[in-house]
């Protein structure tokens, strides 16, 4: 479990960027109150989606507009191909934290290539 | 409607083929491309591809599980259109009849005013096969010249920089981008150059290129020689129509279309960067070049073609473009004219992290960012919710 940022620094409509970890994580409170993590980076190009448009469960890639289903990390449609990779969120005593996934990110191309 | 050909197999042919299955074309589709490759993505040919960062397979547009069910005619140019018949003429003598037709031609790299075509090492950039022609010339120590500032010889002096050439870009115009973001902000992306060690020269035109077989300099109007191993061309693209010349489609700076993309020829549609939309909010014909233009309009299209031009048109979201330079990210969108008030609204252009808004009368018609993604997505929103005329 990683500590992301005070539950009280996160406003509804607001998106943290956790990017103390590899690849960086986006941790969004949506207006009706709900948490959620994703990996950070769009799977289409490099882009971070918490600079992007949040819209109830979704949020619009700011590059190109792909949109992610924050629930279940699937992307509405064309030109991401691949669903980004959601993580788990626990609030304890005010603060957010990120339970990591085990599986593999989907990183885009560029991305991809930097890591290695 | 039985059947449709899509003419352009780049990324308005691919999404208006995916817009018309989508909306229940279940009829034959014919994609025509001039290009060998399946659909791929131009962007990255200027950046991630050029730089040797991602591959081929990374620039396919197509999923591995999509089925368009289309035929796909790819490596032959369209040469012509017969109406009547309602046909596409192909340049290999063959032809498609098609009950409506897509012009998705996309445009061609201009080159030089009276350039010499045959010496080596003088490029444009357009095309795969041109980004792999460029990319095997762009090799570390030469020196690099870059004709035009726009975005495509913006992104290729930064890639070229990284790959450790030499570089320096001439530009006809006081400023870079000048025409599209005005004197002031075009100085201030300018800077961006010259902080990497790129060289700048403004407001001088190019007069002749020099060389025997391959390219040694650039000769420019005030008599100034710039060595060169390499040289990019990059002054723009002009509509890729000629072969519609005397088929009764009306042509202006790209296809004339309604602002439903319709044409004057019924069953036959333009999207992409061969078409000029008529833009209510600007009250005039206007060709968008930009990649999120050749996917958002392709979904009007279709609904166009399908309705024999009876769907009404949705309003058009302001235009958008992006461009990676130097590790920065250039987001503009909106229309600006000569005359439109710029105030940077957030950072500092000094800091070369800035976001700055275009006014007329106090209304906002455009914005641009340069590092600033989050706060431009709020500001292009906003401008999609106002008339940008």
């Amino acid at each position: 479990m990683i500590p992301a940022c005070a539950l009280a620094a996160l406003p509804r409509g607001e998106a943290f960027r956790l990017d103390t970890v590899e690849p960086p994580i986006a941790v969004f409170h949506t207006d009706d109150g709900e948490l959620y993590a994703v990996d950070d980076t769009c799977t289409h190009q490099d882009a971070s989606l918490a600079d992007g448009w949040l819209e109830g469960c979704e949020v619009e890639c700011p590059l190109h507009a792909s949109r992610f289903d924050l629930r279940t990390g699937h992307a509405d449609g064309p030109p991401a191909k691949l669903p980004v990779r959601t993580h788990g969120v626990v609030v304890e005593d005010g603060t957010v934290y990120v339970v990591p996934s085990d599986l593999p990110p989907n990183l885009p191309p560029g991305a991809r290539a930097r890591t290695v | 409607m039985r059947s449709v050909a899509i003419v352009g197999a780049s990324l308005a042919g691919l999404y208006t083929a995916r817009a018309l299955r989508d909306q229940g074309f279940d009829g034959t589709l014919t994609i025509i491309g001039s290009e060998r490759h399946r659909p791929y993505d131009r962007p990255p040919l200027s950046k991630e591809f050029l730089a040797g960062r991602i591959t081929e397979a990374d620039l396919a547009l197509e999923t591995e599980d999509e089925d368009l069910g289309a035929e796909w005619r790819l490596g032959v140019r369209a040469s012509g259109l017969d109406r009547h018949d309602r046909r596409v003429l192909l340049a290999d003598g063959t032809s498609i009849a098609a009950d409506g037709v897509v012009v998705a031609t996309g445009a061609t790299a201009r080159s030089l005013p009276g350039d010499s075509p045959s010496l080596r090492g003088v490029h444009t950039l357009r095309s795969l096969d041109d980004a792999l022609a460029l990319r095997a010339d762009l090799v570390t120590g030469r020196r690099l010249v870059v004709i035009g500032a726009g975005f495509i010889g913006a992104e290729v002096a930064s890639t070229a920089r990284d790959l450790g050439l030499g570089v320096t870009i001439v530009e006809t115009a006081p400023a870079p981008l000048a025409r599209a973001l005005g004197g002031e902000m075009g100085t201030a992306l300018g800077a961006l150059h010259e902080d990497r060690g790129v060289r700048l020269i403004c407001g001088v035109a190019v007069q002749a290129l020099t060389g025997d077989d391959r390219v040694d300099g650039v000769l420019l109007a005030d008599g100034r020689r710039l060595d060169a191993d390499v040289v990019l061309v990059g002054i723009g693209a002009r509509p890729e129509t000629g072969w519609l010349e005397g088929s009764g489609v009306d042509l202006g700076d790209g296809v004339l279309c309604d602002s439903g993309g319709g044409t004057s020829v019924p069953g036959v549609v333009a999207v992409g960067d061969c078409a000029s939309w008529f833009d209510p909010g600007l009250g005039h014909h206007h060709r968008v070049e930009h990649w999120t233009g050749a996917v958002q309009r392709p979904t009007v299209a279709a609904a166009t073609l399908l309705s024999g031009g009876t769907a009404p048109a949705p309003p058009q979201a302001p235009p958008y473009l992006w461009s990676d330079q130097y590790g920065m990210r250039i987001q503009f969108a909106g229309h600006t004219r000569p005359g439109d008030s710029v105030t940077v609204e957030e950072g500092d252009v000094a800091a070369r992290s800035f976001l700055a808004v275009y006014r007329r009368e106090d209304r906002p018609v455009a914005v641009l960012g340069v590092d600033q993604v989050r706060q431009f997505t709020r500001w292009r929103r906003r401008l999609g919710t106002v008339s940008t005329g």
